[in-house]
């Protein structure tokens, strides 16, 4: 039970990254590698500060706002230098390796004397819903209130941080982002300045991520320099996986679909280990799915245009 | 009021392939004009709109619009001032966005854009006004995407963007040319009443010889990145597609220009 809740938790927390890949790579359709630079970036910058003695919150929020900066640096790279989108993102990438590096002081920092987010919520719950070191009961089953406290806590960030997209996609400064991803030659007719727009959603979506790296580390109780790797492909997984969910291209319903996403697909990672997979293998695994993911749907279609017309193409 | 002094533009300069789009054009389009440009193809018509809306740097000359002087403005800056309709239906609508959004992100153009609704109550309802006006039957589609309209459909969402806040010109680039004859018929309708209406500055380009005789205060023919047929007021009122024929014929035999630009009038006259 406890694996389950803390696969829950992961993949809300993971919800972040899965939004900013969204944001990235389906509405501004930018392949943005800085995500893997940035959750780390994220994880670096909080494990820091709150080894310091910051307030937790003061460490996501540095987090954020230090992914954002990662992303726009990709975005100036690419809208203002004209280097090409992945190799912008390469740059920044490779760039924020040793910045990490700088930042964590080594390659791996354990937050285990340190108030977290991640313990508050779980002493929040633990005062609230009584049990002790022990376990309450939820529904027949013996759960940790320390767990739950910190899944409630991931469910409600995730949650929040879809809601804030949903309404901030909806205003004026959001739709010409979104049209900007859309047709970049209408939104500067209609006077948008879709390069400035492109930095400011790159600032968003590894903002969001870098967020995710810093929850991620305080979930973990620990900070490592390369805990972003793969972190992208995860992500489009995710997305990949809630769209399929949701079956919409509604703004509101693909939001959900991302946070969906990656809780599911967090929960076939936690069953396929259980179930005995090398966790070696985890990566070949997600990249695999994706390729098949992004690959099937247009072999689908060839198929059934091939069925449709018989004959074949010799006309 | 448009004016172009000195205009020149040419593509991959300094190479064999060098272009010369634009050749030291000047025009002036007085205020509440309606100028038709015809001209064959890479006459310089789209280069000539591309550089008035800023997506082609011109390599000299002046531009001023409304009194200012644009020739240095990136792109997005002059949309202020600039409506414009493209010939591809697919370049002046975001797809995946619905007709509403689209009509909503018009609605803001050339204005800072903040973290106000892009759709409340009152847009809607202005938006649901105006584009029951069109009368193509888009007022109950407003929550449907682009994507799903048609081409004509597309064009006259298009127009009214251009047109939603007044431009202080207008540039409509053969917007029709990817159109069947009845929704061809249907836009020209449209954007008569609408630059009638509204009085607007419009530079057309068009390479239907029957628009271009029939609308409009003043033609002007290009042909090689210059302007070398001008004709205003009675004597526009009096043109007729065969005299436009005749001109371009009378071009072909001085300069034995190609054949396509005659063979392509003699498709669709004779
Ligand atoms: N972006 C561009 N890059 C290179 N050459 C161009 C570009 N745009 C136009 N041209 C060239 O400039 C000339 C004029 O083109 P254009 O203005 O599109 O003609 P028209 O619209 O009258 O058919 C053509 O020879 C065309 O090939
Ligand atoms: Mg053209």
């Amino acid at each position: 039970m406890t694996l389950l809740l803390g696969a829950l938790t992961v993949g809300l927390i993971l919800a972040l990254v899965a939004l900013g890949v969204l944001i990235s790579f389906r509405i501004f359709r930018f392949p943005d590698i800085t995500a893997e630079g940035s959750v780390t970036l994220g994880a670096a910058v909080a494990a820091a500060l709150l080894l310091r003695g910051a307030n937790p919150l003061v460490a996501v929020a540095a987090a954020g706002l230090a992914g954002a900066l990662a992303g726009s640096v990709t975005g100036v790279l690419h809208t203002r230098c004209g280097i090409n989108n992945l190799l912008a993102g390469i740059l920044v990438m490779t760039a924020l390796y040793s910045v990490n590096l700088h930042v964590l002081g080594r390659s791996n920092v354990a937050l285990l004397r340190v108030t977290t987010l991640t313990t508050w919520s779980e002493g929040v719950a633990q005062a609230w819903l009584g049990g002790g070191a022990g376990g309450i009961d939820l529904l027949g089953w013996e759960v940790a209130s320390r767990d739950l406290g910190a899944l409630l806590f991931a469910g409600l960030i995730a949650a929040a941080t879809a809601g804030a997209l949903y309404l901030f996609f909806r205003t004026d400064l959001g739709t010409a982002m979104r049209a900007t991803g859309d047709n970049p030659q209408m939104i500067r007719a209609q006077g948008g300045n879709a390069e400035n727009l492109i930095v400011l959603g790159l600032a968003l979506s590894n903002g969001l991520i870098a967020t995710a790296g810093a929850l991620l580390a305080q979930q973990q109780g620990f900070a490592d320099v390369q805990m972003g790797i793969g972190m992208l492909v995860w992500g489009l997984a995710s997305v990949i996986i809630g769209e399929a969910l949701v079956g919409s291209r509604r703004l509101g319903l693909t939001l959900a679909g991302a946070v969906m996403g990656s809780v599911l697909f967090r929960l076939l990672v936690a069953i396929a280990l259980r179930w005995g997979m090398d966790p070696n293998d985890l990566k070949l695994v997600t990249a695999g799915f994706v390729f098949v993911a992004l690959v099937l749907p247009g072999a689908v279609a060839k198929l059934r245009r091939r069925r449709a017309a018989p004959g074949g193409s010799h006309a | 009021m448009l004016e172009l002094s000195g205009v020149t533009k040419t593509f991959h300069a300094g190479t064999p392939n060098a272009m010369c789009a634009l050749a030291e054009l000047s025009l002036r389009v007085a205020e509440g004009s309606w100028v038709v440009a015809i001209g064959g193809n890479g006459s310089g018509k789209s280069t000539l709109q591309n550089a008035i809306a800023g997506t082609v740097a011109v390599d000299a000359g002046r531009i001023v619009l409304a009194g200012q002087e644009i020739t240095r403005w990136p792109e997005q800056r002059r949309a202020a001032l600039i409506g414009r309709v493209f010939q591809d239906p697919y370049r002046g609508t975001a797809p995946g966005m619905t007709v509403a959004e689209n009509l909503a992100l018009a609605a803001r153009r050339g204005e800072r854009r903040g973290l106000g609704w892009a759709l409340g109550w009152r847009v809607r309802r202005e938006l649901r006004e105006r584009v029951a006006r069109l009368g193509v039957g888009l007022e109950d589609r407003l929550d449907e995407e682009i994507g799903t309209l048609s081409g004509g459909e597309r064009q006259a969402l298009t127009l009214l963007m251009a047109t939603w806040r007044r431009p202080q010109l207008l540039l409509l680039d053969e917007h029709t040319a990817a159109l069947d004859p009845r929704r061809a018929d249907q836009v020209i309708r449209l954007t008569r009443e609408v630059v009638t209406r509204e009085r607007l500055t419009t530079l057309m380009v068009t390479h239907s010889m029957a628009q271009a005789a029939v609308l409009g205060d003043r033609l002007i023919m290009l042909h090689r990145g210059r302007v070398l047929y001008d004709v205003g007021g009675a004597e526009k009122a009096r043109l007729r597609p065969e005299d436009l024929l005749e001109r371009f014929e009378a071009i072909r035999r001085e300069e034995q220009l190609d054949a396509s630009v005659a063979e392509m009038l003699r498709g669709q006259y004779v």
